[in-house]
């Protein structure tokens, strides 16, 4: 692989992991702590959104992001012809 | 049957699988003995490294914990999930690619230097060993509830039957030991939790139950909140303590997650760069079974206990002490719960005395009468509280030790793989034998869990506060290296162990000062409570500002030295893309 091709799919690796770490700070940090605040006029199951955030909402969401991450990095590893 | 039988029975015969599957898969050449010959299936070694991850802090106290104070404690739940994700973006597919066996194998080749291998091998056992000493005496107090026996004898017989399949098994053992183990675990703690929210929803699913309404028609979490708030107590749902130790305790688990040198060595064991990052997701997937159900049991178990005291509601006569319910009898007797009857009415009366409601005047209440509650019992407790049957009791014993013991399998074979492998082969004599390196891994692990026992018969304190403390460990020293040496090209050695010595000195003079030094009781300096810390950040919390030291030091550091050599910034180049990871070489 040549070097400006090995900095291309680095370059696209290093915006994927941008992406999925700033959702990931924004539904634990953010929504489960720092934003809860704001979220506190949406009632949910007698509590508010941030409650849930906090409690359930982040964890589905991590999963999420990792099967994301997993697929979209297999396919970027096709593009740039690095995959196994 | 009797209960104590029917616990024998249950727990007997899920440690006769275990042993069986060590011996069935009794590793042969160390490859396999360290890294199960990278044979493993992504959802296998998933449902592995959920055993091996969750520990008695997950399975027994953390449900517990979060049942006493609430939203605050949702910091555990953000925290030991999150890091996953991290695992995954970050360090699992590049170490994997890397393709040796250990961590500090790792950092000594990234970093090209025995000192950095050496003071890698230092963290990894500082932070394994503060971590297997929680986990042992967690077993110890499981072991000793449901046979029945003195505490210190439930741990002796908990490290024997430890040694017996670590040492025997090696990593494959592990593996699908750890599979049989996570099965015992999650149904263990799901039943119970179904149950009970069918008794109290009418919904099955616990993660939709908490947020339903319950018998009464109210939301299930505001008719707790109503109570706690009559009863003097904070409520359940709202933010009470400091929003930035929050913030601060949450990084500090998920970066200590992501450092942990047990679980990254589960990602070493998979066949493929695409499989280490599918396998973490994998991880999480079974590892949130438990902990989106987890805060389903606290605050369900908490509305149980109120609602048990207090059967006819608040303003009528609340439960007589005679009258009590077998679980209360049960745990009274081995002391993690106890009542004290301050008025004389021969009443049961909770509720917070240092905020006393207007109601406890009224009706002549003299002081709270629940005068212990260890949170620890709770999810043991938990299907005695909710009435179930007899097997499902003695099913929530084999879980919580389940928990316990695979974890700490697990960070012993991280322990003796360090001193055999990394100090002994990598350092001090690189001519041993296979089968010499198989025997110093083996006497390793021995020693190491005999240690463990003798820490855990007078542990630091609570098993969660020492589990935490190690979480701190992690993130202060092995997260930040790691992540520099995949991410930084230039990082070179003084800067990496400049920055891993800074991190872990500082995070243990912090521990040290508020937990005591070497965790030996009363030789700290300052009492450990928000007035006493700085800034009001806890010791484990401290771990993600002792992280950013690292970084920092390591950076200031290089802009003074000489980046790394052309052929290491070529071999983080060669890390950094999937093809070619064929299997691991010894080093």
């Amino acid at each position: 692989m040549s070097d400006k091709s090995a900095s291309a799919y680095w370059a696209a690796n290093i915006r994927l992991i941008t992406i999925c770490l700033v959702i990931w700070a924004l539904v634990s940090f953010g929504f489960g702590i720092l934003l809860r605040p704001l979220l506190a006029g949406i009632t949910f199951g007698g509590t508010d959104l941030g409650f849930w955030f906090a409690q359930q909402g982040s964890i589905l969401t991590f999963i999420v992001l990792i099967f994301f991450y997993a697929a979209r990095m297999n396919s970027i590893d096709r593009d740039f012809g690095v995959d196994e | 049957m009797d209960q104590f039988t029917l616990n024998l029975i249950v727990v007997g015969l899920s440690f006769a699988l275990y042993i069986g599957i060590a011996i069935w898969a009794r590793a042969g050449s160390t490859s396999e003995f360290y890294a199960a010959n990278r044979g493993v299936h992504p959802v296998l070694n998933g449902m592995a490294t959920a055993a091996d991850w969750m520990s008695a802090a997950s399975f027994i106290s953390m449900a517990g914990i979060i049942a006493f104070v609430g939203y605050d404690n949702s910091t555990y739940l953000m925290g030991w999930t999150g890091g996953y994700v991290l695992l995954a973006l970050l360090l699992a597919p590049y170490l994997r690619k890397f393709g040796r066996f250990t961590v500090p194998d790792f950092i000594g080749d990234r970093f090209y230097s025995q000192t950095a291998r050496i003071v890698a091998v230092i963290a990894l056992l500082v932070i394994s060993i503060t971590y297997v000493i929680g986990q042992m005496s967690g077993a110890g107090v499981a072991f000793s509830r449901f046979l029945e026996v003195q505490s210190s004898t439930g741990l002796w017989i908990a490290s024997a039957i430890v040694f017996c399949y670590a040492v025997l098994g090696g990593m494959k053992g592990i593996t699908y030991t750890q599979v049989a183990q996570y099965c015992v675990l999650i149904v263990a703690y799901t039943i119970p939790a179904i149950f009970i929210s069918l008794q109290l929803t009418g919904n099955f699913l616990p993660q939709i139950g908490l947020f339903s309404n319950d018998t009464t028609g109210v939301p299930l979490l505001a008719h707790l909140d109503g109570l706690l708030t009559d009863l003097g107590f904070r409520t359940y749902t709202e933010h009470h303590q400091s929003t930035l130790d929050m913030v601060l305790f949450t990084l500090s688990l998920m970066i200590g997650t992501a450092g942990l040198p047990h679980v990254i060595i589960r990602f070493f064991t998979v066949p493929k760069v695409s499989d280490a990052r599918a396998s973490a997701g994998w991880a999480l997937v079974f590892i949130a079974l438990l902990y989106t159900v987890a805060p389903a049991v606290g605050a369900m178990a908490r509305l149980n206990i109120i609602t048990s005291i207090y059967p006819n509601g608040l303003d009528q006569p609340s439960l007589a002490y005679d009258a009590r319910p077998d679980w209360m009898h049960n745990w009274e007797n081995t002391g993690l719960l106890a009542f004290d009857d301050k008025n004389g009415d021969g009443m049961i009366q909770y509720y917070n005395d240092a905020n006393a409601p207007a109601i406890a005047a009224e009706a002549g209440w003299a002081g709270n009468e629940m005068v212990t509650f260890n949170r620890d019992i709770l999810v043991l407790a938990n299907p005695e509280i909710a009435g179930l049957p007899g097997w499902v009791i003695a099913l929530i014993a084999a879980g919580g030790l389940a928990a316990a013991l695979s974890t700490a399998a697990g960070l012993l074979l991280a322990i003796s793989s360090a001193i055999s492998h990394d100090l002994i082969k990598s350092v001090f004599n690189p001519n041993i034998s296979e089968k010499g390196e198989m025997l110093a891994a083996r006497v390793s692990m021995g020693v190491a869990i005999l240690v463990a026992t003798i820490l855990g018969l007078n542990p630091p304190g609570f098993a969660a506060q020492v589990v935490a403390i190690a979480f701190g460990l992690a993130a202060a020293s092995l997260f930040p290296t790691i992540m520099m040496g995949i991410f930084s090209k230039k990082m070179n050695s003084t800067g990496a162990v400049a920055g891993m010595l800074v991190g872990l000195g500082v995070e243990m003079v912090y521990i040290f000062t508020y937990v005591g030094w070497f965790f030996i009781p009363g030789t700290n300096m300052l009492g450990n409570t928000p007035d006493n810390w700085l800034f009001g950040i806890s010791p484990a919390s401290f771990g993600s500002v002792a992280a950013v030291l690292n970084f920092a030091v390591a950076y200031v550091v290089l802009g003074m030295t000489k980046p790394a050599p052309q052929e290491i910034q070529d071999l983080v180049e060669s890390i950094r893309v999937p093809r070619g990871a064929g299997v691991a070489r010894a080093h």
